[in-house]
């Protein structure tokens, strides 16, 4: 499987590293959306069924299957909505406060 | 006639064509985005108006979308995206132009475009992710707001109880264009609104989506509720899921029409002023539609 985590964050350090005028290369992402978490959704994996329910409907596309079969989260991209854990049918996915 | 796949979480590819967007957390037309793409595919050509979803991805130095993207005028998404089909013609290309714009971008200052686009007949799909309101420059009131809802051009006061209109009626009026292929949607239906694309796709002509994405921050409900707030919206009968093809109008989906409409609207805080008098009134509203729906569509 491709590797998920395939938008690499550029450092841009030196001005020629920015995108020249008003447009740039698609999927350019150059941050991310980690700080935005007050909860942070954890998946118990060993009680997990892989029923693909939280990847359909998670806004941010941060949850994908590894090569075991079960769902992982990308916690760069997850912005703790809850919404994947509230629709999780067998109620596996627990929203942890974010430590500060 | 072709029976299209059957499209899943299981059966849409892996990858991701929307991805590291600042939509907030739970925006309901992000993910309508997300899906929408992954049924489309990689090769596309976007064109998004002034919006939140213009707002979230194109920001720069960030591009949170994989298909080649562009920002249109807000009232001509659909102009730009017929313009972009011609110019993929002429270069003969055989690559898709989808058009994304919000509700207001779509029935109120975009319409004439939409209009022009759907009657010159080209084939292009343009995509109605619908919150109700003018939600990027701050909850304002569109043509779409429904009926009591508090926006910040129909606050809720003592005289007037939100918004005094109902929604206009979209996928009819796209309907009425003759247009190859129209479809109602919510992102509480997320199998269905991807089959809907995979038939716009497919579709030998413009095709139109509307689909409902509820937005919590400017209907004031928990981000987690997303999903379950445009699932009972459908479930009530306060939206419908349709399409319009052959020239023939189908429901897809029978509401309760019994259900008590407050499990909807108590969780949003933009109907929180309302009485049970508005409340009778938004029952009378549904009633009334469906009576005629049900008459002559099915
Ligand atoms: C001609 C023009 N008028 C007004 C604006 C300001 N404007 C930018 S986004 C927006 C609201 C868009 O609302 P909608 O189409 O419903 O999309 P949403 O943000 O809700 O997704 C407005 C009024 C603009 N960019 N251009
Ligand atoms: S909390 Fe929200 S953003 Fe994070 S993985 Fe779940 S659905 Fe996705
Ligand atoms: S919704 Fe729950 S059971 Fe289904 S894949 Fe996600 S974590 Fe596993
Ligand atoms: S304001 Fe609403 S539509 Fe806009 S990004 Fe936030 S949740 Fe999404
Ligand atoms: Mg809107």
């Amino acid at each position: 499987m491709k590797d998920f985590k395939r938008v690499p964050v550029p450092t841009l350090e030196r001005l020629d590293q920015y995108p020249l005028g008003s447009s740039c290369k698609s999927f350019h992402i150059t941050d991310m959306n980690a700080g935005w978490r007050v909860f942070k959704p954890v998946i118990d994996k060993d009680k997990c069924v892989a029923c693909y329910r939280c990847y359909l409907v998670c806004p941010d596309g941060a949850i994908h299957q590894s090569e075991d079969g079960k769902f992982e989260i990308d916690y760069d991209y997850c912005k703790g909505c809850g919404i994947c854990a509230n629709e999780c049918k067998v109620k596996v996915i627990e929203m942890v406060k974010e430590a500060k | 006639m072709s029976q299209p796949v059957k499209i899943n979480a299981r059966t849409i590819t892996k990858d991701e064509y929307f991805y590291g967007h600042k939509a907030c957390g739970g925006c309901g037309e992000s993910l309508a985005l997300r899906l929408a793409l992954k049924v489309i595919g990689e090769d596309a050509y976007l064109s998004l108006p002034a919006g939140c979803m213009a707002a979230v991805s194109f920001i720069y130095p960030n591009m949170a979308f994989k298909q080649n993207a562009i920002i249109t005028p807000f009232a001509s998404t659909a102009a730009v995206a017929t313009g972009v089909a011609a110019g993929l013609k002429a270069l003969n290309k055989n690559k898709l132009s989808v058009g994304f714009a919000g509700d207001g971008g779509t029935a109120d200052i975009g319409i004439q475009a939409l209009s022009g686009a759907i009657d010159r007949g080209e084939k292009f799909i343009y995509i109605c992710t619908d919150n109700e309101a003018y939600m990027n420059t701050g909850i304002q009131k569109s043509g779409l707001t429904p009926f009591g809802a508090s926006t910040t051009t129909t606050p809720a006061g003592k005289v007037i109880r939100g918004n005094v209109k109902p929604k206009k009626n979209m996928f009819e009026i796209v309907a009425a264009h003759g247009i190859a292929y129209a479809a109602t949607a919510s992102v509480g239906y997320l199998e269905d609104f991807m089959m809907k694309v995979q038939k716009a796709k497919e579709a030998n002509g413009p095709a139109y989506i509307h689909v409902f994405s509820p937005c919590p921050t400017g209907w004031g409900h928990e981000s987690d509720k997303t999903i379950e707030i445009a699932k009972e919206v459908v479930d009530n009968g306060l939206w419908y899921l349709a399409e319009f093809e052959n020239g023939k109008f189908k429901l897809n989906k029978t509401p309760k029409l019994d259900s008590d409409v407050r499990l909807y609207l108590n969780a949003q805080s933009r109907f929180k002023h309302l009485t049970d008098d508005d409340i009778r009134e938004i029952e009378a509203l549904r009633e009334e539609k469906w009576e005629r729906l049900i008459k002559e569509w099915s």
